[in-house]
């Protein structure tokens, strides 16, 4: 009851009037950041996908050094130093030949690495054009681009790399060639599905309301909001290709000695491997190591980019 | 309510002088195919089949009608995301479906739409600024980037948003902020027309309330006619000149706000009125409510007749066999043979 006499006591003078810089109903507490800082941050977080990274940087650097640093060429043999163990001169020996194996395997690198990355980026321009063009056309042209993706994706695409390879003769241009005549098709079919829901939403009907050009529609809306899968593919693809170059070397098919790609040495390796098994782990840990860690960057950056996660 | 009979006069003489009304909708039909298949028979959703009414100058026709029943098509017909399957919609008396070149982008100018969800309608990647300035750089408006962010920054003021959102996001904003982005690009082209397609059916009430008094300031201020659907009826009452009532894809009644709210013709505006909410429970219980029984049926395949028969209470066998035209009654229309 002492309350309610408390309360008989308020009048004006009780209360104080605030000026307008305190009434802020349209502040917003989060922080502004832009999309890629916001996934950047989130990325960070991420520790296997940031070892990933640090370990793709560190080989593409190596790559790039060794061959130009080493006082060996890929290609130098030296037949008194045949299948030499590792030592302060060969860091990790020499091959059956007498060459540099970490000169060769980072010569490799490039290669591999190269293969790898030129892939993903043809696939990525190759399969966002054409599964961006088909979602969003939709209808007959939908239905005709599709079957000649069914055509394409019916042969084997190992047929594809050895027809090519006897055409254009065996070079890096053939395997790179041969990776990509079928591997697009999976961001292909990936971009038309999203495409196709995403052209039924409003902002993109806005955008044609507002009179922009169905080539702003579809690649200033529509793509640009599939980003997030689309980069996570594009990152999984470079280990794909780099897996099936080193395949394809391994038997034989890719690169023509003495070039050499991770899977050629993987290939050489194996006909000394009763006698020094350990020439057959260095080219065999790159790849491992290389392809774990683009994956582990491939998760972190799906991650990183799937709004969900803020 | 001289507000409502003055714009209305000013409509009327417009449509009967040498100048053509500002829209004009001749016998629209929206039909969908929806057949599944190749070999199943062939099914046509008439989402609105056969509507005619025209908006004049500084005009708001509030169109109403139960979900499903072709308002928003209708709304999005006529800025042609769907196209038209019959009928013609003429826009300062030009057809607006034989655009071509500088005349559709003058109109895709002149002639916009708010969108019902705040949350779609925003692409979720661009910042507030690029959003409010995308339709000014599509239409090459003003000379150089700093007027346009300029322009922009106006506009945020203008619908009551804070000019430093500007390098926001749409995901920061709440929905009754959002809406009023949407409203500010849709404001950044001048346009003479906006199609408000449930504008505020997705906000909560105080929000409403906000957004249809922004929407009509901005008429005052800039003379701006609206198509407003919703199926608020009380808030198309408040914002409307004159209201048409959509029912299966017909339009069924038009007439003034007054006409419309105060004597209905048509039984199922009647119906519809009934069944507003009153604030007062003494007069809501005295309030005679008008039950329908039964669902909307379905727009494919239609059967002959009045579209309503199946649910009004004062049918007879009458209105099976034509569809009831809509009839003039002094200004006031409806499609119904028991008025």
């Amino acid at each position: 009851m002492d309350m309610t006499k408390a309360e008989i006591m308020l009048d004006d003078s009780c209360f104080e009037r605030l000026d307008d810089s305190e009434k802020n109903t349209e502040f917003i507490a989060m922080e502004s950041k832009t999309y890629l800082r916001d996934a950047w941050d989130c990325f960070k977080k991420n520790r296997l996908a940031l070892g990933g990274l640090m370990f793709l940087l560190f080989m593409i650097l190596m790559a790039v050094l060794v061959p130009i640093v080493s006082p060996y060429t890929y290609d130098a043999q030296n037949l008194d130093m045949r299948n030499a163990a590792p030592s302060m001169k060969h860091l990790l020996g020499t091959d059956k030949l007498g060459r540099d194996i970490l000169v060769r395997l980072m010569f490799g690198a490039r290669i591999s690495l190269m293969v790898g990355f030129v892939a993903a980026f043809l696939n990525l321009i190759i399969g966002v054009v054409y599964g961006g063009i088909s979602g969003y056309i939709g209808g007959k042209t939908d239905m005709i681009m599709m079957r000649v993706i069914d055509c394409i994706y019916s042969i084997p695409s190992m047929l594809y790399v050895i027809l090519i390879m006897m055409v254009f003769g065996s070079n890096i241009g053939s395997v790179l060639l041969g990776i990509c005549v079928s591997s697009w098709i999976g961001m292909a079919r990936q971009v038309r599905t999203q495409v196709q829901t995403l052209k039924q939403q409003e902002f993109a009907l806005a955008a044609f309301v507002l009179g922009a050009s169905h080539f702003r529609i579809l690649f200033k809306h529509l793509i640009l909001n599939c980003m997030g899968p689309i980069i996570v593919s594009t990152t999984l693809m470079v280990p794909e290709a780099i897996f099936t170059e080193s395949f394809l070397a391994f038997i034989g098919i890719g690169i023509s000695l003495p070039q050499a790609s991770w899977g050629t040495l993987a290939s050489e390796a194996r006909s000394v491997i009763q006698s020094y098994p350990l020439q057959i782990v260095w080219p065999v840990l790159a790849i491992c190591l290389t392809v774990l860690s683009l994956n582990f960057i491939g998760d972190g950056v799906g991650e990183a980019l799937d709004p969900k996660n803020r | 309510m001289a507000e409502h009979e003055n714009k209305t006069a000013v409509a009327t003489t417009a449509s009967q002088g040498q100048e053509p009304p500002m829209i004009s909708v001749e016998h629209v039909k929206t039909y969908f195919d929806v057949t599944k298949g190749l070999f199943s028979p062939k099914q046509i959703v008439k989402a609105v089949d056969d509507v005619s009414f025209i908006i004049g100058e500084k005009e708001t026709y509030g169109l109403v009608g139960e979900s499903g029943c072709g308002k928003s098509t209708l709304g999005r017909t006529m800025v042609q995301i769907h196209p038209v399957t019959g009928g013609r919609i003429l826009y300062r008396g030009k057809d607006v479906d034989k655009l071509r070149g500088a005349e559709r982008k003058k109109f895709t100018r002149e002639v916009q739409m708010i969108f019902q969800d705040p949350y779609a309608s925003l692409n979720p990647r661009m910042t507030v600024g690029e959003i409010i300035k995308e339709p000014m750089e599509i239409h090459k408006m003003y000379d150089s980037a700093k007027e346009r962010e300029e322009r922009a920054a106006e506009l945020l003021k203008m619908v009551g948003l804070k000019p430093d959102h500007i390098r926001r996001y749409p995901h920061e904003f709440s929905g009754g902020q959002r809406q009023r982005i949407s409203i500010a690009r849709t404001l950044s082209l001048n346009p003479c027309f906006i199609v408000c397609d449930e504008p505020i059916s997705a906000l909560d009430v105080s929000i409403q309330a906000q957004i249809i008094n922004l929407l009509k300031e901005i008429q005052d201020e800039l003379g701006i006619s609206y198509l407003f659907v919703a199926h608020d009826l009380s808030m198309v009452e408040y914002i409307s000149d004159r209201i048409g009532v959509m029912y299966l894809g017909h339009l069924v009644e038009e007439g003034t706000a007054d006409e419309v709210y105060g004597s209905p013709l048509h039984p199922y505006t009647k119906a519809l009125l009934s069944a507003i909410p009153v604030p007062d429970p003494d007069a809501a219980e005295k309030r005679k409510r008008i039950h329908l029984a039964g669902e909307l049926p379905t727009p494919i395949n239609p059967p002959p007749g009045c579209p309503f028969k199946g649910r009004c209470p004062i049918a007879t066998e009458e209105c099976g066999k034509a569809r009831p035209e809509l009839k003039d009654y002094n200004g006031h229309k409806a499609a119904c043979i028991h008025i």
